[in-house]
């Protein structure tokens, strides 16, 4: 490192004026470099101030945010210091950002070709006359598809993952020294995701920028950065190489949040990270971690360390670190329960099609063409106690199944059965005994809980509803349902909004469990949680598997939480089922081509493990009318058969199908 | 799109239908009819029959309902009342002078409003902000009696500048209302200018807080370029509709300022044959203000389905 | 920072977060001022017979149109009435009305609006077209035909205000009733098998309560426009009982003598409807909704 870093960050502290007119600090104390040529990776969960650090990086606070204390210099000079007119030559010109949301981030009235010849305007001294070559030729870079077609779009006519790469084609048209990335990759499916992350690489590659990536997602990081930060309630705690910060992370925060990651290949469920983190301002005189952490001493309590070189190419904030190897031995992830193989039928459903758009009369008049089924063909009988998960990408139908299931939308056809009696179709035809044993769990806790409601309200409902509990009883029993998921009576009368998210997905998870369900449907539960609350919630489910016995139907994008939790997984592509088996079988060599496809794509928080990207990241609309519904994606695409007929159900042992034209043996 | 917008035209036939309708409706509904109404007292005998006879009220309800309508699709509303008028030459005279205060408190107003909405809102809690902010509260919600009344004390009768009342007759050239129309003009300028102001402002404000200004920002795009190619082309196309609620408001209810400043218009002329119980008038005035509301909404909603590229795709894609 | 629970004093109770949202209201400048105002000319409503220095409708041959003197604080009337104790009285009949007229025009077309928000498909679109060909009819007109037909009683301006203003409520509860039904707490309860009217009492009604309330304290401002407009034409409040409308109305002619007439009353009505518009701007504040988005129908 002979060179002096691009960007540096000294002791940087931000924060703003909170209610009581006292300053709430955000970030305390940061410092970072970084040169050219480097990337450095800054994990944390949301509200540890990652992305404020990368913002203030541009000399950028948002709205309401001032800066404390510290200075933040790119190529030499404090960027506060600086005036607009050299801060607006450094934006987009020197220091490239690309955001998390691109699809809010792109000018919804403006053309894609207008809003990268714009940056050129601004940041290229090249001829007018040039501007849409050059245009053409960014679009080309970052391999989007017939660049001319795209450059007359507007953003809302492109997808998610189109649009972070015109971000990012945007974000070169400065020719940058430094680009910053806010989750540059968040919220994209994992082929999409795996697809940004290696064109990111071979860039950073060609240019010899100087790279800052912030991300919750410890895969992401492993994949594309040489140098990790650790970030916990506005501080840093752990800098070092990404490869030791992910095979031995020496600060207790980084090791538990590495626990808490479910693996693809690992038959244990993560563990969780206890308690919560301070909100800002809260964080006393010690640690911030300390009220969570299983090493703490006194002293941890009273003082906080200091950021200090731990002798293996770190620098932790803690004093002792030495010792957290110790912490592994107790943290042990609990095994998944598997059901018992003899166990009855508990959820049926056989050939359900669904339709979602329903004909307008004046389109009816028009004469349109009927809309393809969203859904169709899906048979998947599980048995009591068994967890089945639901995989597949955005758009594949998964979480429309669940809402059938729950009556909540009627197929147009098919059959429903629950322990071998019919099922009606609508909740309203649905006898009082079959609502309560089927119980649905929304993905945001935030709109699956009424604002308006406490807890005890909330709680009270299914047991009023089922058991006609009241007054003394009803309180006794709602308590009694909080404390199986881990929060107390004090909880009764919050209001959701006075809860985290990990809190009121727990108050979602129990009054599920309050109206004591067969059958528990749980859509994308997790994903709007940080991962050390992930891997609580599945420890959760887990528990009332083993308690109750209960039937899941988890439906997730994320291939390594099904793993976790699932006795059965079934892979759906654009509403169609692709492969259905026990979880070893379908995880395992023998797999449908888009499974394989999934399964590449993942990411994990192991800088030695690389994605395989084997199909391309087409986003598709509607199936296609007949034939393979993977037929436009496949990488194993045989000839015209693909295209024209239904594939057939291939059979293996132990339940384990897959729907395909390739001979078995290929497979 | 063109499915849209046939259906968003014939959703706008059927409202005007059902306008029709409720104003016969409401009209038959009422004791008595136009005659017993119009003559009051002297509602007897050989004089009603007269009336009856004239105004054709002697068929059934369903029959007249059907020539009333007929003839208002052509522009004939029948005649009035009292002079034996023909509605609609009446009530045209009056529309051209009612247009003229709208057209002189639209094209001051929106500008002004817009410029202001804009100005606000990028500055927002600025002291400019915080003054022009309350002085839009003031003058949106100050009952418009009393703000033309203030305007009156203090422009004609204490200053002297301008007439406090319009005198000029309702068949004299257009001009001639010069000087008197200006006090009516502010007085309506200010209630609307105000309206859409604060709508901009808000509309500013969402779209100054969106991730696209601030990745704007962070492209180093010079603040001007920013307000001018980034936010107003987006801010600005929810104002269409309030805009268009204003204008619908401007041409059909200021019957107060008008009477406020004696002005013969549209409004003026619906208080008088209220007054003078003279029922066919009322229908044509009801019908002509009713479709124009009708109208200048529909507009608004082409132009923001049209000016809007998101709204644009959804309706194709919906196609 | 979304994601930290807010530590403090649990608070619930529809009573309880009423004092939350009153207490946040007052925290604001003009919330303050607003509350202020409204809460002055209620309490001025309420007592001002028994404090008023003279009687609203002894005149006074020898005082006629004095400017402020130590006897009248606001000078006298053409017919040499005291104008302060007319402008104290003048919003007793304003409020009465309204007050009666508004939580009418809420109740029925908040209900219309969320039964229809409900029901959807077919009856939906034609009662909204229906709505549309009312809302397309200026106010003026209709309340003037039922006035000039059935008197201006009491008995007819109350309902015909509360049948009129509760026309764009429908519209309004109507799209309250859209943004609940559509989250997942609502499809929470439906696939729980909760009845229909549970679900409208107990997940739909405490989430539009917050917009109907805003839009109340917007409805009873436009309808106290209305009726003194309607009394400022001629049509409303009878003489010699005192309405700011008609006072003004009455005291323009002599302006150019003696503005106090029309000064009095004025401020009265201008500062009572100020004052509700900011409580209701204060009011959308503290319940986090965005007031001025609404559209003005």
């Amino acid at each position: 490192m002979g060179a002096p870093p691009l960007i540096s960050v000294r002791d940087l502290s931000v924060g703003f004026t909170g209610r009581t007119g006292a300053t709430v600090p955000v970030l305390r104390g940061v410092d970072m470099a970084v040169c050219r040529g480097q990337s450095l990776g800054i994990v944390g969960e949301s509200g540890s101030g990652k992305s404020t650090v990368a913002l203030a990086a541009m000399g950028y606070l948002k709205r309401g945010l001032r800066r404390l204390s510290g200075e933040v210099c790119f190529d030499g000079a404090d960027m506060f210091a600086r005036t607009r007119l050299e801060l607006e030559a450094i934006r987009g010109g020197q220091l490239g950002l690309i955001p998390q949301n691109s699809g809010q981030s792109l000018t919804p009235t403006l053309r894609i070709g207008r809003q990268i010849t714009e940056a050129l305007r601004l940041h290229c001294k090249m001829p007018e006359a040039e501007h849409e070559a050059r245009v053409l030729d960014l679009l080309a870079q970052v391999r989007l598809p017939d660049p001319e077609v795209i450059m007359r779009r507007f953003p809302h006519e492109l997808s998610g993952g189109q649009q972070q790469r015109v971000a990012i084609a945007m974000a070169l048209a400065g020719e940058p020294d430094a680009l910053l990335l806010d989750e540059p990759t968040t919220g994209l499916d994992v082929t999409t995701q795996a697809h940004i992350l290696e064109l990111l690489r071979d860039l950073a590659a060609e240019r010899n920028m100087a790279m800052v990536y912030v991300s919750h997602d410890l895969g992401v990081i492993a994949r594309v950065c040489e140098e990790v930060m650790v970030m916990y309630a506005g501080e840093v705690v752990l800098q070092g190489p990404v490869r030791q910060v992910l095979q031995d992370p020496v600060h207790p925060y980084a090791r538990g949040l590495l626990a808490s990651i479910p693996r693809l290949g690992e038959r244990h469920l993560p563990v969780a990270l206890e308690g919560r983190p301070p909100a800002p301002g809260e964080a006393g005189q010690g640690c911030a971690f300390a009220p969570r952490c299983g090493l703490a001493i006194d002293q941890c309590r009273e003082l906080a360390p200091p950021m200090a070189p731990d002798g293996a190419g770190n620098l932790v904030r803690c004093y002792r670190h030495q010792d957290v190897g110790g912490l592994d031995a107790a943290r042990q992830g609990s095994l998944p329960r598997r059901c018992d193989k003899r166990s009855g039928a508990a959820l049926d459903l056989g050939a359900v099609a669904i339709c979602y758009t329903a004909q307008g009369w004046l389109e009816r008049m028009l004469g349109h063409a009927a809309p393809v089924l969203t859904v169709e063909g899906i048979s998947i009988a599980i048995r009591q106690g068994e967890t089945v998960g639901l995989v597949g990408e955005s758009g594949s139908g998964k979480s429309t199944i669940l809402k059938t299931v729950a009556g909540l939308l009627p197929p147009v056809a098919g059959k429903i059965s629950l322990c071998d009696k019919p099922l009606p179709v609508r909740v309203e035809q649905r006898a009082p005994d079959q609502l309560r044993r089927v119980q649905l769990v929304f993905q945001n806790p935030d709109e699956s809980l009424n604002p308006r409601h406490s807890v005890a309200d909330i709680l009270a409902q299914p047991l009023r509803l089922y058991y006609g509990l009241k007054g003394a009883e009803l309180y006794q029993r709602s308590v009694e349902i909080l404390e199986t998921v881990r929060l107390g009576a004090h909880y009764m009368d919050r209001l959701p909004g006075q809860l985290s998210g990990g809190e009121k997905q727990r108050v979602a998870i129990a009054r599920a469990f309050a109206a004591e369900p067969e059958v528990v449907l749980c859509d994308e539960i997790t994903s709007a949680l940080d991962v050390s609350v992930q891997a609580a919630m599945l420890e959760l489910l887990n528990e009332f598997k083993r308690l109750k016995g209960t039937t899941y139907v988890f439906v997730s994008h994320d291939l390594a939480v099904v793993r976790a939790l699932s006795d059965r997984v079934a892979v759906l592509y654009q509403g169609r089922l692709c492969e259905i088996g026990p979880v070893e079988a379908v995880y395992g060599p023998r797999s449908h081509p888009y499974t394989e496809v999934l399964l590449n794509a993942v990411l994990e928080p192991d800088p030695d493990v690389a994605p395989k990207l084997m199909a391309a990241d087409v986003v598709e609309l509607s199936p296609p009318a007949m034939g393979c519904p993977f037929q436009r994606r496949c990488p194993r695409k045989l000839a015209d058969i693909c295209d024209q007929k239904t594939p057939p159900w291939r059979e293996f042992e132990g339940g384990h199908g897959i729907r395909c034209h390739l001979p078995p043996e290929d497979l | 799109m063109i499915s849209m917008l046939i259906r968003r035209l014939l959703l706008g036939v059927v409202t005007v239908w059902i306008v029709s309708v409720i104003i016969f409706a409401g009209v038959e509904m009422l004791p008595g009819d136009a005659c017993t109404a119009f003559l009051e007292r002297d509602a007897k005998g050989e004089m009603l029959a007269h009336c009856r006879e004239a105004q054709g009220l002697n068929q059934p309800p369903v029959e007249r309902y059907l020539s009333w309508a007929a003839g208002a699709i052509q522009g004939d509303f029948g005649t009035s009342m009292s002079g034996d008028q023909s509605i609609s030459e009446m009530v045209g005279l009056r529309v051209k002078l009612s247009l003229m205060l709208a057209m002189g408190a639209l094209i001051g107003g929106v500008p002004l409003a817009i410029f202001l909405g804009v100005v606000t809102g990028i500055w927002r809690d600025r002291p400019l902000d915080v003054f022009l902010s309350t002085g839009a509260i003031f003058a949106m919600t100050i009952p418009e009696f009393i703000s033309a009344t203030i305007l009156i004390l203090i422009f004609s009768i204490w200053l002297g500048w301008v007439p406090g009342i319009v005198i000029t007759p309702a068949d004299a050239p257009v001009l001639d209302f010069f000087p008197e129309f200006i006090l009516p003009i502010v007085v309506l300028g200010m209630v609307m200018t105000a309206h859409i102001m604060r709508m901009v402002r808000t509309s500013v404000i969402e779209v100054m807080a969106s991730d696209y200004v601030q990745m704007a920002t962070l492209k180093g795009v010079p603040f001007r370029q920013i307000v001018f190619r980034h936010v107003l082309p987006n801010a600005l196309l929810p104002a269409i509709n309030v805009v268009a609620l204003t204008v619908a408001w401007l041409l059909g209810g200021v019957v107060v300022v008008e009477m406020v400043f004696n002005y013969p218009g549209l409004g003026r002329m619906m208080v008088d044959a209220i007054s003078d119980r003279d029922l066919p008038v009322v229908q044509a005035i009801a019908m002509i203000v009713a479709t124009t509301y009708v109208c200048v909404n529909l507009t608004a909603d082409v132009m923001t389905m049209i000016l809007n590229p998101r709204l644009r795709t959804l309706y194709m894609r919906a196609k | 920072m979304s994601d930290m629970a807010a530590p403090g004093i649990p608070r619930t109770g529809r009573l309880r977060r009423m004092g939350t949202v009153l207490r946040d209201m007052a925290a604001s400048p003009s919330g303050a001022i607003g509350l202020t105002l409204v809460v002055a000319h209620l309490v001025m409503a309420l007592i001002s017979p028994w404090i008023v220095p003279y009687d609203y409708k002894v005149m006074d041959s020898g005082m006629v149109l004095s400017g402020p003197t130590g006897a009248h604080w606001l000078g006298t009337d053409e017919f040499g009435r005291d104008i302060f104790s007319r402008v104290l009285m003048g919003g007793r009949e304003a409020l009465l009305v309204t007050g009666i007229a508004t939580p009418l025009a809420m109740l029925w077309g908040g209900m219309m609006g969320i039964l229809l928000g409900l029901a959807g498909g077919r009856l939906d679109e034609v009662m909204m077209r229906v709505v549309d060909a009312f809302l397309s009819l200026p106010w003026i007109l209709k309340l003037l035909v039922l006035v000039m037909t059935f008197g201006n009683g009491m008995m007819v301006i109350i309902p015909t205000l509360g049948f009129f203003y509760g026309i764009p409520v429908i519209r309004v509860a109507r799209a309250a009733t859209h943004d609940v039904v559509a989250r997942d707490f609502v499809s929470a309860a439906r696939a729980r098998g909760h009845g229909r009217f549970g679900i409208i009492k107990r997940e739909l009604l405490p989430n539009v309560l917050d917009t109907m309330m805003v839009e109340g304290a917007m409805r009873w401002s436009w309808m106290l426009l209305a009726f003194s407009s309607l009394s400022f034409l001629g049509f409303g409040v009878s003489p010699p009982t005192p309405d700011w409308g008609l006072m003004i109305s009455e005291s323009r002619v002599y302006m150019p003598l003696s503005p106090w007439g029309v000064l009095g009353p004025m401020v009265a009505l201008s500062s009572l409807i100020i004052g509700i518009n900011l409580s209701a701007d204060a009011l959308a504040k503290a319940m986090g909704i965005d007031r001025a988005r609404k559209a003005v129908v």
